[in-house]
């Protein structure tokens, strides 16, 4: 079997196509569930703790798949400059994608708030009580997750350059297999 | 001729295509967008946590540190020892013959954590259960059994009328008037404490839950259920003398304590299919079943600025398993809205604005 140096392994799409819709609905979660007095706040609550861990468990799966395969380079003929930060944003979403459960856990644990994921089930704080460090976590959690939004739009916005203006198959390395 | 608008790029063309690069920013504008609008960022006129706590701010002023609603309130703690009763409809653990340990909360109405005891008619009992495996059971209660309104935009409206005038330091009666009479399910409430004198001890009030909840049993049926804290200790209505006395709630419950535990039986009421569960503001009739389901001791007491209960948000959403919240819009938007004063208060801790003594033993 050659080699396909031109497209993402199909497990690593496959994470990619399966991450990708449940974090930007995490992140509308999140953002909306604070905002709001109504049910909406607790079914929303109730469904960003169990995601946000399932999240954790695949970004950590993830990691490992790129860890241990090779992504396709860039094309040579884009600028040196836009290759590093495409590099770059990729490292960041892998920092943000492990940051936010885990800060949303220490911060849960912080706050002395059982960190409940359903049923009967509730994981074990993993921080000491401690408000201050709540104050500071809780903060943490909506900076990390408005960086996230933003490293989010940057990568559509770029993602769709490459895929309807330079057409340079960037787009199609993450999109399809070999035809 | 292909359609597919992500075919490679043919070699010839190198204008830039303006249609697909506007489409694209309509992509990124548009989600962008629809963020801010769920967040709630550009319509400042929906109703939200954030602006319910800025008005109880508005109303009472920031108090560093302090919750922005029941500000003014003790700490206590002891242990709930269940007798296993409620387990035919609730499988939750603390219902058990087991003992769980409890912080609690006793508190009084409004923003202002120096406020006279005697401002108000109204106690409040905070509970915190702390189940084995990390669960927990946050109850706040009312010494009455119905609540004053029964959405979160009535008691919005409510707190907007009872906003201070700055001249006489009290709300106008014009305003509050109106709010009464735009308001008829605020009647049960206002009848209720008018027959009933306030309590002249947070240790001889009986305390309410509020909204109705879901108890699921062993075969995770749903019944519906209100509780609440029925004191041993006989009721006596509060005296002029006490009224007269700050602080006379805190001063009366350090002098209980000191001479023994106080003891309630949570008392667990059974709805029948029909009864109002979505309505606060209606209790249920008398004859519903009633099952002592155990028995909270209170041992201890302590100041907030340095008791266990100072960092508990009284959530009263957080349940073990074997208890739901019903579908009653006051039980998320307490939720939600604690959650906004519990943010608020650790953050001003963290900065290390809030002061280290409490106003109600400044003065001791």
């Amino acid at each position: 079997m050659s080699a396909d140096r031109k497209h993402f392994s199909p497990s690593a799409r496959f994470l990619h196509w399966l991450m990708a819709p449940l974090v930007i609905a995490m992140l509308f979660i999140g953002v909306g569930m604070v905002a709001t007095l109504s049910s909406w706040h607790q079914t929303l609550l109730a469904i960003h703790k169990p995601l946000g861990i399932a999240i954790l468990v695949l970004v950590s799966v993830r990691f490992i798949v790129r860890l241990t395969h090779r992504a396709p380079p860039l094309p040579d003929d884009m600028p040196h400059w836009q290759q590093h930060i495409a590099h770059l944003s990729h490292w960041v979403f892998y920092a943000l994608l492990f940051a936010m459960p885990l800060v949303g856990w220490s911060m849960l644990s912080a706050g002395g708030f059982p960190i409940h994921l359903f049923g009967p089930v509730n994981l074990p704080p993993i921080v000491p009580q401690d408000v201050r460090l709540y104050a500071v976590l809780r903060s943490a959690h909506t900076v990390l997750a408005l960086l996230l939004f933003a490293t989010f739009l940057a990568h559509l916005g770029a993602a769709l350059f490459h895929g309807l203006i330079r057409r340079d198959g960037v787009f199609s390395s993450m999109a399809k297999g070999r035809d | 001729m292909t359609i597919d608008p992500f075919s490679p790029r043919p070699p010839e063309r190198q204008t830039i295509p303006l249609f697909r690069l506007a489409a694209i920013g309509a992509v990124v504008a548009a989600i962008g967008g629809a963020f801010v609008y769920v967040g709630g960022f550009v319509t400042p006129h929906r109703l939200t946590p954030q602006r319910i706590v800025n008005t109880f701010e508005a109303n009472a002023g920031v108090h560093p540190g302090f919750r922005r609603n029941h500000a003014k309130g003790v700490c206590v703690s002891g242990y709930f020892e269940g007798n296993g009763q409620a387990s035919d409809i609730s499988r939750a653990d603390v219902f058990k013959t087991v003992r769980t340990p409890v912080i609690g909360r006793f508190a009084i109405p409004g923003g202002d954590p120096s406020a006279p005891d005697a401002s108000v008619p109204v106690r409040s009992m905070a509970l915190d259960f702390k189940l084995p495996d990390g669960q927990q059971w946050r109850t706040g209660m009312n010494n009455t059994p119905v609540f004053i309104v029964n959405t979160p935009q009535a008691f919005f409206a409510q707190l907007v009328a009872s906003k201070p005038d700055p001249v006489t330091g009290k709300p106008d009666p014009v305003k509050l008037k109106a709010f009464f009479a735009a308001h008829p399910e605020t009647a049960p409430f206002l009848s209720w404490v008018k027959d009933h004198p306030p309590s002249s001890s947070f240790g001889n009030a009986a305390y309410y839950g509020i909204n109705a909840f879901r108890a699921i049993d062993a075969n995770g049926k749903t019944h519906f259920v209100r509780w609440s804290m029925v004191p041993e200790a006989p009721y006596a209505p509060v005296t002029a003398e006490q009224k007269s006395q700050h602080d006379f709630l805190d001063t009366e419950l350090r002098g209980r304590l000191a001479s023994g535990p106080l003891r309630w039986h949570l008392i667990l009421t059974v709805a029948t299919p029909g009864d109002p569960t979505t309505d606060a503001t209606q209790a249920w009739p008398e004859d519903r079943p009633h099952i002592d389901a155990g028995t909270l001791v209170l041992e201890h007491e302590s100041a907030q600025s340095n008791g266990d209960c100072r960092d508990i948000n009284y959530d009263p959403t957080i349940l073990p398993d074997g208890l739901k919240p019903s579908a009653d819009p006051l039980l998320a938007a307490r939720s939600s809205a604690y959650a906004v004063s519990y943010n608020r208060r650790t953050h001003e801790v963290a900065q290390g604005l809030a002061s280290a003594q409490s106003p109600t033993r400044s003065h001791e």
